[in-house]
């Protein structure tokens, strides 16, 4: 399952995207979005998702269960 | 009186008469010695500063509390991410170390910094320095940061630039930042032992792994007294922030004024915490309160003896324009930058600039003169005399329209300022506001006198009442020879047995951004 940012608490900082090991995150309207089909959940690269870790706001980068688990 | 030397940058840079003796406990030139430096009588830079050092500053308004009556900073919303989380910060806002919790300012891209920068640089001559410190960390947003930085030095080669950091990414950029020509950073260091490290700091986000507790406290710390000594080496300016939180770190900082002062840094800034429920931050929410303005002052007391105190931070908000403390953002809001055609014109800003040193030293003469006068009478005796001023280093500013007062202190061999009080506008629109008042008298209240160029009769009487004298005799005059003059008509009338000297209580920090109206 690829990690999904929970727009209306993410304060835009930023932060998240160029730590991104697959460059799945951008900005879009004013807030940041994932893209699905990029993200790896990190696997591979990190031991923790990097969005996750970076994020100010607890509970914001969260692993989408409405998609399919990454498979590696 | 050639013996007299200074610890104090700020009643140093105020005086710029080296000989005159500014405060009798600091340790004079002979005392401090073995430094190999000038002597006081011929160097301006205080004792305990790089004579170098004293070359870069003294026009910084930022640092040099008599440079920022005729200076301005302003500084650029570029760089929104942060690598750290503080107990005082809420993230929806701006990084409470450089500007107050509850500030939101507008995110600019590096080159709508850039054009704001020379177009407030074109209309304000005073503007000299250009500083990034937020929303979040500069370094953790490097290309924004140094891109910006960039754009500016191409375009105008003497703006001066700065950034603060939580020092977490620094020694990685020490290098960047040498090249780029920038030669003041500021560190927020709030602590040298992890244990209160961890209290201060819940995570941090290093090489790619969350921290938290002791461990990310302890990270921090290492990187931060790499960095300074990093700076030091390279010869780029330091200073030190650090937020002062009572009953976490407030004795701890004079170990933290210790340590930094032995890894080179210049001056030691202690803020008072801002916390407020409002501010949603994790100190606001516990109700961790912040230090009253006499507990900042003993505090600063105590760690200025061992170096450079700086007292007229405002911990003004990131993207604010102007004269510290005035602020004209909306005149140069990205819209309007935009539209505007710019012409930068190095050689006005020369002129200005030029002026201003005349100006500085008919204010250095008139200080002296009422020194000479005051012939070292009132003995013990120091009194506290907050000021209205709307800068040039003048008593100009009408009571009901100060937005904060500057307190100096004084006795009997000179002046010196300690910190500035915000408070409300007492009028708004042509009257007095009485809810406005107290507030005022509560801020001011270890005050002795308020020096203002005009006073209303209502909040005269009052003023009166709380044991604070309002005086507008000196109205235009130079704030240093006002403030001397006003002790000295203190200490007559105490000769004459007209008044009695008592020691005034304390007073109140106003919770609350830094936003001027
Ligand atoms: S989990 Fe990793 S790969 Fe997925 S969006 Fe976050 S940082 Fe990118
Ligand atoms: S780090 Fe969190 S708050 Fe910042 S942009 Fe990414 S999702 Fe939003
Ligand atoms: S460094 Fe600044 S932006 Fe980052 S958490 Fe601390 S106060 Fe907030």
């Amino acid at each position: 399952m690829p990690y999904k940012i929970i727009g209306s608490q993410c304060t835009a900082c930023s932060a998240c995207e160029p730590e991104c090991p697959n460059n799945a995150i951008r900005e879009k309207d004013g807030t940041y979005i994932i893209k699905p089909e990029k993200c790896t959940e990190c696997i591979g690269y990190f031991d923790d998702p990097q969005c996750v870790a970076v994020c100010p706001v607890e509970n914001t980068c969260v692993v989408d269960s409405s998609v399919p688990r990454y498979q590696a | 009186m050639e013996s007299n030397g200074y610890s104090d940058v700020v009643s140093q840079q105020a005086s710029l008469d080296a000989a005159a003796p500014v405060d009798q406990t600091h340790k004079g030139c002979g005392a401090a010695g073995g430094s190999g430096r000038a002597s006081c009588g011929s160097s301006m830079a205080p004792e305990d500063m790089a004579p170098g050092v004293w070359e870069k500053v003294k026009n910084h308004p930022c640092y040099s509390e008599e440079a920022h009556h005729h200076y301005a900073r302003m500084h650029v919303a570029v760089a929104p991410a942060c690598n750290i989380q503080c107990n005082y910060c809420n993230r929806k806002y701006d990084c409470a170390n450089e500007s107050r919790p509850g500030v939101v300012s507008e995110r600019l891209t590096p080159e709508q910094a850039a054009r704001k920068t020379l177009a407030v640089a074109s209309a304000i001559p005073q503007m000299t320095v250009l500083g990034i410190a937020g929303p979040g960390d500069p370094l953790a947003n490097p290309e924004k940061t140094f891109r910006t930085f960039e754009l500016i030095a191409r375009e105008a080669p003497d703006i001066k630039l700065c950034l603060s950091t939580n020092g977490l990414a620094l020694p990685d950029y020490v290098d960047r930042i040498k090249d780029l020509n920038v030669d003041h950073v500021t560190i927020t260091i709030n602590m040298v032992d992890p244990e209160i490290g961890a209290r201060i700091y819940p995570w941090i986000y290093y090489r790619h792994k969350r921290h938290t507790g002791r461990d990310a406290a302890q990270i921090l710390h290492e990187r931060q007294m790499q960095g300074l000594e990093m700076l030091t080496e390279r010869g780029i300016l330091c200073k030190v922030n650090s937020v002062m939180i009572p009953g976490i770190n407030d004795r701890h900082l004079v170990e933290v004024n210790k340590a930094v002062k032995s890894r080179g840094a210049f001056l030691h800034n202690i803020m008072p915490l801002i916390s407020a429920p409002e501010h949603g931050t994790v100190f606001g929410l516990s109700g961790q309160r912040g230090p009253s303005a006499q507990e900042l002052k003993t505090l600063q007391d105590r760690c200025e003896g061992q170096m450079n105190m700086m007292r007229h931070c405002r911990q003004c908000r990131a993207d604010a324009v102007g004269l510290l403390g005035e602020d004209r953002s909306s005149e140069f809001t990205t819209e309007k930058v935009m539209e505007m055609e710019l012409t930068y014109d190095g050689a006005a800003r020369r002129a200005y600039q030029t002026a201003v040193e005349g100006q500085r030293h008919e204010k250095a003469a008139a200080k002296e003169a009422e020194l000479r006068d005051l012939d070292g009478r009132g003995g013990d005796i120091a009194i506290l005399v907050a000021v209205a001023t709307k800068g040039e280093g003048r008593v100009n500013e009408h009571f009901g329209h100060a937005k904060e007062f500057q307190v100096y202190e004084a006795n009997a061999h000179g002046v010196k300022f300690v910190g500035h009080r915000r408070v409300d506008l007492y009028c708004q629109g042509g009257y007095g506001e009485e809810e406005a008042l107290p507030t005022i008298i509560r801020a001011l209240n270890d005050c002795a006198a308020v020096l203002v160029a005009k006073i209303g009769g209502c909040p005269r009487a009052t003023l009166k009442e709380a044991g604070i004298e309002p005086v507008d005799a000196c109205a235009y005059e130079f704030i240093d020879a006002a403030v001397l003059a006003y002790y000295k008509s203190y200490i007559d009338r105490i000769e004459k047995g007209e008044i009695t000297h008592t020691h005034r209580g304390d007073a109140a920090i106003r919770q609350g951004a830094y936003v001027a109206a």
